[in-house]
């Protein structure tokens, strides 16, 4: 299982784990995130595998101490391959009672509580909804808890470096970081100097942060700490040889973007509305205009696929990029770029619905509104991306296919895997395959809407290319000259090709590959987009205990992979999770006839491994 | 389908295309249709590099009757197209051509980001005041109790002006004409062509089909002189049959009126002057209508600031500046990075 097991209790002070799940938590002003990814940072220089998600209110400062004001980092780290940010917590640490109250359900039997005593005051417990004190009322008999004060434990060490003690009590969470670090034999050095570069002009205030990481360090090594707590080895994974760095999916999907219109030949236009979980995409873009990079922050969700649609039409590849709501209004548009036929790749990072639903919890249940969600038929191009570092490759996917078939492409991407982190082996870009646009330029003969014979792709003819000037528009167009048309015939031959069009991007992609397992057999689990970790995870833990069970994982959703009816004909049963009511699920049952049966969630939160473990052994027993 | 290619210079006939115009015999579009096309040929403008985008309505056909390159996009939307068109290719020259449904209505929110953005590209609104395509309801700029088929008795909510709306939303070019008016008309296309930045030109336009003679109170012949006023910047303001009328402030107050210049008047001395650049006037000027007050033609604002598309590229420049090039291991070797031995 992912989460923590035991390879061995060498000796009582030094427990070896194959892997450790940690949640910090506490209040959104308490430094959480920042907790989190210092740990990242030193669990990734301490040679684990990792993978990561930051769980935030949608509040931006939520009232102090309340539950919906909780803010939490997991880290999920091991010596081997990690796939999940971890079903259940092997260590909690709670900075007050509400993050206490909030994040109890997900640790595990005997895990660890580190939480701090000093901030569980009666004002804070009521906040919390508590009426007595968790910490001493024995309701927390069934996990090991350490209590510590650690306010006070963090005011004497910051004592002299002259912060006020409200500056002082900042740095909490620094000095439970450090008691971390000891626990689990991490480095400190990383987090050291980057309080010293982020702190430069304010030395008093790293100068405290640094006394606290190693004051909460020196607290685990001097305090006798019980045997059980104390520290605990997991050791380095096998990871392959290369260049990390540590990426959450928005940061990959931004690059991936950069890098699509470079191999493309084309400059970046991105133009969004801000939408969580999608903004960060925006933020990370509007700083690579050296990249030749234009972002443009729109007035609404339609002028933005609308100007994204315009800087196509002049020879950018123009971008868009929102969440499921933002979709939604982009959807009129989106039939214009179908029937105008120019490139574009529209992004979508999905979240809990419908309406505004749940902005900061995840789910994959866009997939209808990506496949079919336009008036008529309008076909595009749907890809899935399965993880934060998948992100980079499907985002350059989605250009090649936007620019070689004048499409376009719709991305899905997460709330999970926008925010959640994992290393990322940084590629040799100079390896990847270029697809340079081209622009038409030859006069004689043009036709707006002559179709390549091979893509089925009209001609992109640029604005400002001399002796091109011609007329498009939403009208449906005559084939191949483009004139507004209103034959019968014109009508349903253009519908086909449309059609024919993206279908025939099948026969473009690669095929359909088994993630594990053998390509035919009892059962198949299928899955899209961030299910990935869990199913495969999950899949992998069986095959180990010897059951025969096959994980494939989609990326190309519309058009799906020419194989893949025949590969699924080749398994008695299919199951599909997904984070939605059985979207994927009724599109192969459509595609193929097939029995595939729906695993469902709709909690906000990511499937664990456990309960697709259940799925699968429920099915092979029905089998047998 | 493309401009032949004239040895001499283009004429108005060259920027048309070879498509067959569909609008209704008499429409006040195909006098705006030769205003453009002769606008287009007085400045010589390069087909190749001139873009008309339109959205949805009687108005936005109009790409397909030029020569140049034309998008016809959807409804409400062309301000948001051809800003996204001008980002990506500063170069090219833009006209947005709308309606007052498509401006003002479905797409009044696009209309007023453009403008206060101020997008280098013409806005030309041609407004009829009631929806041609659909049928004849009654539109934004319906006068109240205007009777159409959705306001059998009547329409009740107050209509808005299209350059005031211009103006507020703050547009730095701002001018109104009329279809018909075959002299003033290409003269403030030009004028609007040559400002750089947004230049929103409202043109009243005669649906002779829904709403026949609605601006009758404007342009017929009887009446023209006195309820047009054709604005000159630097001049005084002065109309009517032989220049006989002014406007000047009502003394005490900020208001307009007309006083009656000549013997026993004031002199031309009193009158207000026209000064394109001042906004105040200018909202004095587009709030203007008969019967009481003249209507104002003519550029009634220009106060030409940096474009946005100009700055962006500005802002760009600036960054590649530093020198470096767009290496993408620059970018994705640029954070925090560890390596795992082989």
């Amino acid at each position: 299982m992912e989460g923590s097991a035991a390879l061995e209790g060498a000796n009582s002070s030094n427990r070896t784990l194959e892997s450790a799940v940690v949640r910090f938590a506490g209040d959104s002003g308490d430094g959480m995130q920042l907790t989190g990814s210092q740990f990242t940072l030193a669990t990734a220089l301490a040679g684990n595998d990792l993978a990561t998600f930051a769980d935030f209110p949608a509040e931006i400062r939520a009232p102090a101490g309340t539950t919906f004001g909780v803010s939490a980092f997991q880290i999920n780290f091991g010596a081997r391959e990690i796939l999940t940010s971890g079903d259940a917590l092997d260590v909690l640490v709670a900075m007050n009672p509400a993050a206490l109250k909030v994040n109890l359900a997900d640790i595990k039997d005997g895990g660890l509580v580190i939480a701090d005593a000093g901030a569980f005051t009666d004002k804070t417990l009521r906040k919390a909804g508590y009426d007595t004190d968790p910490l001493e009322d024995g309701s927390l008999a069934a996990f090991r808890l350490l209590k510590l004060d650690v306010s006070r434990l963090t005011l004497e060490a910051v004592k002299d470096f002259g912060v006020s003690k409200k500056e002082g009590l900042r740095c909490r969470n620094i000095w439970a970081l450090g008691l971390l670090y000891w626990m689990f034999g991490r480095k400190r050095q990383a987090t050291v100097e980057w309080f010293e570069r982020k702190f430069a002009a304010r030395p008093e205030i790293a100068m405290a942060n640094i006394a606290a990481l190693n004051a909460g360090h020196a607290f685990g090594e001097t305090a006798e700490l019980p045997a059980e707590i104390a520290s605990l080895v997991v050791p380095p994974a096998e990871i392959a040889p290369g260049l990390y760095r540590n990426v959450t999916g928005n940061d990959t999907l931004a690059w991936g973007l950069v890098a699509g219109a470079q191999f493309a030949g084309l400059n970046l236009a991105f133009c969004s509305y801000p939408i969580t979980p999608a903004s960060q995409v925006l933020h990370v873009l509007a700083k690579l205009k050296d990249y030749g990079v234009l972002t443009f922050q729109a007035e609404d969700e339609i002028a933005a696929v609308c100007a994204a649609i315009g800087a196509s039409y002049a020879g950018s590849l123009g971008v868009t990029s929102s969440s499921g709501p933002g979709i939604a209004l982009k959807t009129e548009a989106l039939g214009l770029a179908v029937a105008a036929e120019l490139p574009l790749v529209v992004i979508n990072s999905q979240r809990a619905g419908p309406s505004t639903g749940m902005p900061t919890k995840t789910e994959q249940s866009d997939l209808y509104q990506a496949v079919f969600g336009r008036n008529a038929d309008s076909p595009l191009v749907v890809l899935a991306a399965r993880s934060p570092a998948d992100c980079f490759e499907v985002a350059v996917e989605a250009a090649r296919l936007a620019v070689t078939y004048m499409t376009p492409v719709m991305v899905l991407s997460d709330g999970y895997i926008a925010s959640a982190s994992e290393p990322w082996k940084i590629p040799d870009v100079d390896a990847m395959p270029r697809f340079p646009a081209r622009f038409e330029t030859e006069a004689a003969g043009f036709q707006p809407f002559r179709r390549d014979p091979v893509t089925l792709a009209r001609p992109w003819a640029v604005p400002g290319t001399p002796g091109l000037a011609h007329r498009i528009g939403g009208l449906e167009r005559a084939e191949d000259s483009g004139e507004v048309s209103y034959d019968a015939a014109n009508h349903q031959r253009m519908t086909d090709l449309r059609a024919a069009k993206i279908a025939g991007i099948a026969n473009d992609l690669p095929e359909q590959a088994v993630e594990l397992g053998e390509p035919s057999g009892p059962l198949a689990v299928v899955g899209w987009g961030s299910t990935y970790g869990p199913i495969y995870r999950a899949v992998s833990n069986l095959r180990a205990r010897g059951l025969e069970v096959a994980h494939i994982h989609l990326r190309h959703l519309s058009p799906l992979p020419g194989n893949l009816g025949e590969l699924l004909g080749g398994f008695e049963r299919i199951l599909v999770p997904e984070m939605n009511r059985g979207q994927l699920v009724t599109l192969l049952r459509s595609a193929y006839l097939l029995p595939a049966e729906g695993l469902n969630k709709v909690t906000g939160k990511p499937f664990k491994i456990a309960e697709i473990e259940q799925a699968i052994l429920e099915r092979l027993e029905a089998t047998q | 389908m493309n401009v032949p290619s004239s040895p001499g210079p283009l004429t108005a006939k060259d920027y048309a295309s070879d498509q067959e115009v569909r609008w209704c015999p008499g429409c006040g579009d195909y006098a705006i249709l030769k205003a453009i096309q002769r606008t287009l040929a007085e400045l010589q403008a390069e087909p190749d590099k001139t873009v008309f985008v339109s959205g949805i309505g009687c108005a936005a056909r109009f790409p397909y009757y030029l020569s140049t390159y034309g998008f016809h996009t959807i409804h409400g939307r062309a301000p948001a197209i051809a800003t996204g068109i001008k980002l990506a290719n500063p170069e090219l020259d833009v006209w947005v051509v709308s309606g007052d449904g498509d401006a003002l209505s479905i797409g009044g929110n696009h209309l007023l980001h453009v403008l206060r953005r101020n997008v280098d590209l013409q806005f030309l609104l041609f407004n009829n005041e009631i929806y041609g395509l659909t049928k004849g309801q009654y539109s934004p700029t319906s006068r109240p109790g205007t009777r159409s088929p959705s306001t059998p008795q009547g329409s009740l909510d107050a209509p808005v002006s299209a350059a005031a709306f211009a103006l507020g939303a703050g547009a730095r070019f701002v001018a109104r004409s009329v279809d018909t008016l075959q002299k003033p008309l290409p003269e403030v296309l030009r004028r609007a062509r040559t400002h750089r930045g947004a230049s929103f030109v409202e043109i009243l336009q005669n649906c002779i089909v829904y709403n026949d003679q609605v601006f009758g109170d404007i342009t017929d012949r009887a009446v023209a002189e006195e309820a047009q006023i054709h604005v000159v910047h630097g001049q005084p303001l002065v109309f009517g049959k032989d220049r006989g009328k002014g406007l000047r402030l009502r003394p005490g107050t900020l208001e307009l009126e007309v006083v009656t210049l000549g013997p026993g008047g004031p002199g031309e001395i009193e009158l207000l002057r026209h000064d394109e650049t001042s906004r105040p006037l200018a909202a004095l000027l587009a709030a203007m209508a008969p019967p009481d007050l003249p209507m104002a033609l003519g550029v009634l604002y220009c106060d030409p600031a940096p474009s946005y598309d100009g700055q962006v590229w500005e802002q760009m420049a600036a960054a590649r500046s530093n020198g470096r090039d767009r290496d993408l291991d620059r970018l994705l070797r640029g954070g925090h990075t560890w390596t795992v031995p082989g």
